[in-house]
């Protein structure tokens, strides 16, 4: 019982502490809240123009925009200030300028409809550029409308890019820039943005330790989301449906990708997701629906794949034999037309306890793991892989046959491609 | 001709087989349509029943029901009829009947469950596939007096165009693999009917965008309406080419 008291008092004490300490804090701050003011721009305001707001306003100062159409070029922001746009004002570039250029640290837009920046391909006009050294940049809730760059973050860290809408809707690609762009960043987090029509939905280039969440991509002309040496990311629970050529992953390490869906990434050159030279992640929960192709491997090692679902696509995995070490586990592969398939006789990669909805095999001691190991190659995808104008027999009676007895006795399929403890039944995903 | 065109169809009528395959074909595409969740799957199963099925059943009873006719072509020939109006009255009551029956079975089922276009194409291409293996019939029947000839030459047409010419076409592409030989498998395989029509109807499905390449040649040879005109051309000179050649024998021949 003393005991007890004790301690209590002793937390209450600490307590006290942090509150003397906490109370010391404010007061720091708040002469700058104190003397940080509200102006507001619009038709029957103080300002009529951003611009002028800008001009007349200092560090930590709020801009409130009201509802209405903009046009005043490019607007520069070279002043730490919250901008805030209240029944979503229309800001328009004229198909000439860039917009926002957020050239310094602690910039906050949020609320406003961009739409119409310039296209230039030696500058990259875009809706919203944050430039060199502007940290702690936060863009919320904006709605980005044929833009040529979306978001445009360079050369930066502690950017937050949240709840945007950003849509494009120009018919070719060459008129097209990225929907979010990171370029040579740090700690950037991308958040429940929804990106659709743009050249890549979200593109990250030399962008470390960031996080991607909850962002959607679909129907954009190239990539859903393109990234190229960014290193230590985690991608989670994003969606990506019917881009031009899936997703793809390229040159990167230390990747953790989970519970995204990839979905009907449909055609001659997509991919649900590329990986190329890719080494030590992990992807976990991730769903892979009615693409070309779920996942291509070239040149990976080390990747840990495990409890993903690969459902009715054309080739659920295509390793080719220049990848390593790659473990797949407790996979499910549920109606693909291939499971899986390699290029070469070596293999180098593990598969074990994966759900094959194609495996014949029995279990008699009930322990849901199938008493005979199973071969996921079909002899057609390894022709195929090697020949690929050998897709022309697709559905072919004779392929069927073909298949069939090398199923029993493999001859042209490597041997040691093999899930020795195939599940019977499929895992939880 | 009518006349003999209706004896025709009226016998086939009375032989029921032509009911049962109908029947047949009705239960298999009910059944792949109803089984599979969407209706691009059930089109691919459809397709493998037809390729396989159509062409042996049309193949197989032509050959048979010609020779059992033999007697009832006899007795005409004895009347003042045309010998070319006799064949050709017998062609066109086989072909109909495998074509109704064929269109009967499995096109209301199409129709009902697959996009209309893919429909259309599988309703023509089988039609034409079942009309096709009628004129093998027509030629490998009239080749031998032999009955167990006639129709063991049929089956290995059959079998041929089924299974062996994609073992060829296998091959080839094993032994050529290190040179471009796109653009020759893409017009070898015009030159089998079945291969033909899978491809086409394969072209129209999601799981075109596998084929890759090649696909993409095929499609710009025969998937165009330009290539579509071509690829039924072919198709009818299949049908015309035996046809044309079982004719000139029956005409010639010594009953």
């Amino acid at each position: 019982m003393n005991m007890k008291i004790i301690v209590t008092m002793s937390t209450i004490n600490q307590l006290k502490y942090y509150f003397s300490y906490l109370s010391i804090f404010f007061l720091l701050i708040l002469p700058a809240q104190l003397f940080a003011k509200t102006v507001y721009v619009g038709g029957n305001k103080q300002f009529k123009t951003i611009k002028s707001a800008i001009k007349e306003s200092q560090d930590g100062d709020t801009i409130i925009v009201t509802k209405g159409v903009y046009k005043e070029g490019n607007i520069q922001l070279k002043k730490s200030l919250i901008l805030i746009g209240k029944g979503n004002p229309i800001v328009d570039g004229q198909h000439e300028h860039e917009i926002f250029s957020v050239k310094v640290e602690n910039v906050v837009i949020k609320g406003f409809q961009i739409q119409n920046s310039g296209r230039s391909v030696m500058s990259d006009p875009s809706a919203i550029k944050v430039y060199k050294g502007a940290k702690n940049v936060h863009i919320l809730n904006n709605y980005l409308l044929n833009n040529y760059f979306g978001i445009f973050v360079q050369n930066t860290e502690k950017v937050i890019v949240k709840n945007n809408v950003i849509k494009a809707t120009q018919a070719k690609e060459y008129q097209l820039g990225n929907g979010i762009h990171c370029w040579k960043s740090d700690s950037i987090q991308v958040i429940g943005n929804k990106i659709f029509g743009h050249r890549d939905g979200i593109y990250f280039e030399f962008v470390t330790a960031s996080v991607i969440w909850k962002n959607q991509a679909h129907d954009n002309k190239r990539y859903g989301l393109h990234f190229m040496f960014a290193h230590n990311n985690a991608y989670i629970s994003n969606k990506f449906v019917k881009n031009g050529a899936g997703v793809a992953v390229m040159y990167t390490r230390n990747i953790v990708m989970l519970y995204n869906v990839f979905q009907e990434n449909w055609g001659d050159a997509a991919y649900g997701m590329l990986f190329k030279e890719l080494s030590d992640c992990y992807l976990t929960g991730n769903k892979f629906y009615r693409n070309t192709t779920g996942i291509f491997f070239d040149g990976t090692s080390r990747i840990i794949i495990e409890k993903n679902l690969f459902k009715e696509n054309g080739w659920g995995v295509r390793m080719q034999a220049n990848c390593m070490d790659n473990l797949m586990e407790k996979n499910n592969f549920v109606g693909n037309t291939f499971d899986i398939t390699t290029n070469g006789f070596l293999t180098l990669n593990k598969f074990v306890n994966n759900y094959w909805d194609k495996y014949e095999g029995f279990d008699i001691n009930k322990d849901k793991i199938g008493d005979v190991p199973y071969r996921p190659l079909s002899l057609y995808s390894v022709i195929v892989e090697k020949n690929p104008p050998a897709m022309l027999l697709y559905r072919s009676f004779m392929i069927d046959l073909l298949d069939k007895s090398e199923r029993i006795l493999p001859s042209l399929t490597p041997e040691n491609f093999i899930d020795n403890e195939p599940w019977m039944v499929p895992h939880k995903i | 001709m009518m006349q003999i065109l209706k004896y025709v169809a009226l016998d086939i009528l009375k032989n029921k087989i032509v009911i049962a395959y109908t029947v047949m074909l009705a239960l298999f595409s009910w059944s792949a349509f109803g089984l599979e969740d969407n209706a691009s799957k059930g089109v691919l199963t459809l397709l493998n029943i037809i390729l396989l099925t159509v062409p042996l059943v049309s193949v197989l009873f032509t050959t048979i029901y010609v020779y059992n006719s033999n007697e009832f072509i006899e007795l005409l020939i004895s009347h003042p009829v045309k010998r070319s109006k006799i064949w050709k009255s017998l062609f066109i009551g086989l072909s109909t009947s495998m074509v109704v029956a064929y269109v009967i079975g499995t096109g209301i089922p199409l129709l009902l469950f697959a996009d209309f276009g893919t429909a259309i194409m599988m309703i023509t291409a089988g039609s034409l596939l079942s009309i096709i293996f009628v004129a093998v019939a027509f030629l490998s029947s009239i080749l031998t007096r032999d009955k167990a000839k006639g129709i063991g030459i049929s089956i290995i047409a059959w079998l041929y165009f089924a299974l062996l010419f994609d073992g060829l076409v296998l091959f080839l592409f094993f032994q050529f693999a290190d040179y471009p030989i796109e653009k020759v498998v893409v017009a070898l395989s015009a030159l089998s009917p079945i291969d033909l029509t899978r491809i086409l109807i394969l072209l129209r499905l999601d799981v075109s965008a596998m084929m890759g390449y090649t696909g993409a040649i095929f499609q710009n040879y025969f998937g165009s309406s330009w290539g579509l005109l071509l690829s039924f051309g072919l198709l009818l000179l299949w049908i015309l080419i035996p046809f044309y050649f079982s004719l000139r024998k029956f005409k010639k021949k010594d009953l």
